[in-house]
């Protein structure tokens, strides 16, 4: 198990340090710097903002200050943000984001699972069928049509909802359903081939003869095993979230970290682009690193595998 | 348009022997009523796309500025936008290019994943091994990140190098096959390890023929069942990820427009003009249903067990 981890470990490590240096890489490579949108910068002060920042050194230079400063875990100054660090302006949006997350996923579980199971207990009847109707709707409605559609509906003509903005908690609720939606489906998909795998099994038909009511042999014995597959989408299912944002974030104007990513991107502020793609690709990795660990330990032929 | 699916029933005429899976998988396919829809309603929608904008007497740049955004009606089926131009038409030049991205995008991730795949499963050993720890990293990147960045720099790019305008586009092909072919090649290099083990292989090996013509001319035609199913479940997957970087304002650029960029601009417009989001959102919706049920059909007609995990 401890080799298992260490190897994961170092394989993320890697992983990791390719993305670094790709995005790095990549965003120098483009012609067309941070400071060539202002026209009325001066060649002398564009020198100057340029010393200022670093970028007249040669780029591997760069490149190693870089990994120099990202090792104390400081991701930089931002270009188009006079007088913050990428540091801070992280810390001020990512809180947004990680709420809207982490609502959006409880959605996405507490939809998928029950559905799932429903329609596993409940096999080739109405329920199974409208759940798996539902799954189609989900993984074949994309949320920036579900987004916008919602909020015509909930928002503009029914008026219980703002239609944008993040301010009181009712804001919450349309966002964190749309983004959530699109994984509910593939949860309850996945927890209803589990459960059936399940439910078939001796233990359940034991725990049957023994007298045990339906509801308790679903919540407390098949549920168990049956949620295996749903574990292991965990970790797509996070970074489709995360990812899920940029859009959520613009259709109902959010200040998080996703739409902040986009913007950057599009005003190349570079050591903001490098700061999210890190902050990223170091959760993203993360939470795969975790499922994998979850599921070794789980089940043990996952690990006996990798 | 060569849909995978309509491509089926063809194949028997050809190849004698392999008749009867196609065709069993054929009637198989008839019997499934969600699977046919798709076939019909996909049909259907490449035909209107393909067709449809001669027939219209709008072109869809057409402004009509006086007439402004106006409901549907006679004149105009689904109405126009605000800068008066047929919504109609714009849908089905828009679905054009959404199809045209979806298929040619599919094709590449098509063709990176069934060689990397079919190279890794036939080889084997160490070199296996390595080749598929490589495509586990790549699971594991934040891909959509890097196609944004990619399309963020795009116009840099094409001015450094002095690409023509079309560089957008193929590029847009070439980035979102680049993400969608992993799952393609895992599919295609557990198959070839099963396949390869036959019979058959021993033959042709004993024949003394080289290792490129086994993987593709013994081994491939063999699987192709999982990677027809595979690949028409792929197209919806990749004109989501179209319409995804269209929406963000990364993917097509006017004047050129997709069902991506039309959900978009409804988006916007949706408060006081609300076909412009709800005819463009139907459309995008029914082509990728008809697309995911066609792919279950196929799956199921073709009896491929679920080996997407």
């Amino acid at each position: 198990m401890l080799r298992f981890i260490t190897s994961r470990t170092l394989q993320s490590l890697l992983a990791l340090f390719v993305v670094i240096t790709a995005t790095f890489f990549m965003i120098r490579f483009v012609p067309g710097g941070p400071f060539t949108a202002e026209k009325a910068v001066t060649p002398e002060i564009l020198a100057n903002l340029e010393a200022h920042y670093g970028l007249n050194k040669p780029l591997w230079q760069q490149y190693l200050d870089y990994l120099g400063s990202l090792a104390r875990g400081d991701l930089g100054p931002s270009f188009k943000y006079p007088n913050r660090t990428v540091n801070e302006i992280i810390a001020d949006k990512l809180p947004v984001s990680a709420e809207l997350g982490a609502l959006a996923l409880a959605f996405a579980l507490a939809l998928g699972i029950t559905l799932g199971t429903c329609a596993a207990v409940y096999r080739n009847t109405w329920i199974d069928y409208t759940a798996s109707a539902f799954g189609m709707i989900g993984i074949s409605v994309p949320t920036f049509v579900i987004g916008p559609l919602l909020v015509l509906l909930c928002a503009i003509h029914l008026g219980w909802f703002n239609a944008s903005g993040w301010y009181v908690p009712a804001d919450r609720v349309l966002p964190a359903l749309v983004l959530g939606f699109a994984y509910a489906a593939p949860i309850s998909r996945l927890t209803r081939g589990g459960m059936l795998e399940v439910l078939h099994q001796d233990f359940i038909r034991t725990a049957r003869a023994k007298g045990v009511s339906e509801f308790r042999i679903v919540t407390h014995h098949a549920l168990r095993g049956g949620l295996l597959p749903v574990v292991s989408y965990l970790g797509p299912a996070v970074a489709g979230i995360l990812t899920g944002s940029f859009v959520i974030e613009t259709i109902f104007t959010i200040p998080g970290i996703g739409r902040e990513f986009v913007n950057s991107a599009f005003n190349r502020d570079y050591t903001l682009v490098l700061g999210t793609v890190i902050l990223y690709a170091v959760l993203i990795m993360a939470l795969n690193l975790v499922v994998d660990i979850v599921q070794a330990w789980m089940n043990p032929k996952v690990r006996l595998e990798g | 348009m060569n849909l995978p699916g309509a491509a089926a029933p063809a194949a028997p005429a050809e190849a004698e022997a392999g008749s009867s899976l196609w065709h069993d998988a054929w009637l198989r396919l008839r019997k499934n009523r969600l699977a046919v829809f798709g076939l019909w309603s996909l049909a259907l929608v490449t035909l209107a796309c393909v067709a449809g904008p001669w027939f219209s007497p709008y072109g869809y740049e057409e402004q009509q500025l006086d007439l402004g955004a106006s409901g549907p009606g006679l004149r105009h089926w689904l109405g126009t936008d605000t800068l008066g131009r047929d919504l109609l038409v714009r849908l089905l030049t828009g679905g054009r290019v959404s199809l045209a991205v979806g298929l040619a995008a599919t094709f590449v991730a098509l063709t990176i994943g069934v060689v990397y795949g079919a190279v890794a499963g036939f080889v084997g050993g160490k070199r296996d091994a390595f080749l598929m720890r490589v495509v586990d990293i790549m699971y594991s990147l934040p891909f959509a990140i890097f196609v944004i960045l990619l399309m963020v720099m795009s116009e840099e790019i094409a001015k450094r190098f002095n690409f023509g305008p079309s560089w957008r586009l193929v590029l847009l092909f070439v980035a979102i096959g680049a993400v969608e072919w992993l799952t393609m090649a895992r599919i295609v290099r557990s198959q070839v390890m099963a396949v390869k083990k036959m019979e058959f292989i021993e033959a042709a090996r004993s024949l003394g023929y080289g290792r490129r013509r086994i993987i593709f001319r013994h081994i491939l035609p063999n699987i192709l069942g999982p990677v027809i199913v595979y690949t028409t479940l792929t197209i919806p997957a990749v004109m989501l990820l179209e319409a995804f970087l269209s929406f963000l304002g990364l993917g097509v650029q006017p004047p050129m427009s997709s069902w991506g960029v039309l959900i978009k601009d409804g988006a916007e417009k949706m408060e006081e003009f609300p076909w412009l989001l709800i005819f463009p959102a139907g459309i995008f919706s029914l082509t990728l249903f008809s697309l995911n049920f066609l792919g279950d059909g196929l799956r199921d007609a073709l009896d491929v067990r679920s080996s997407k995990d």
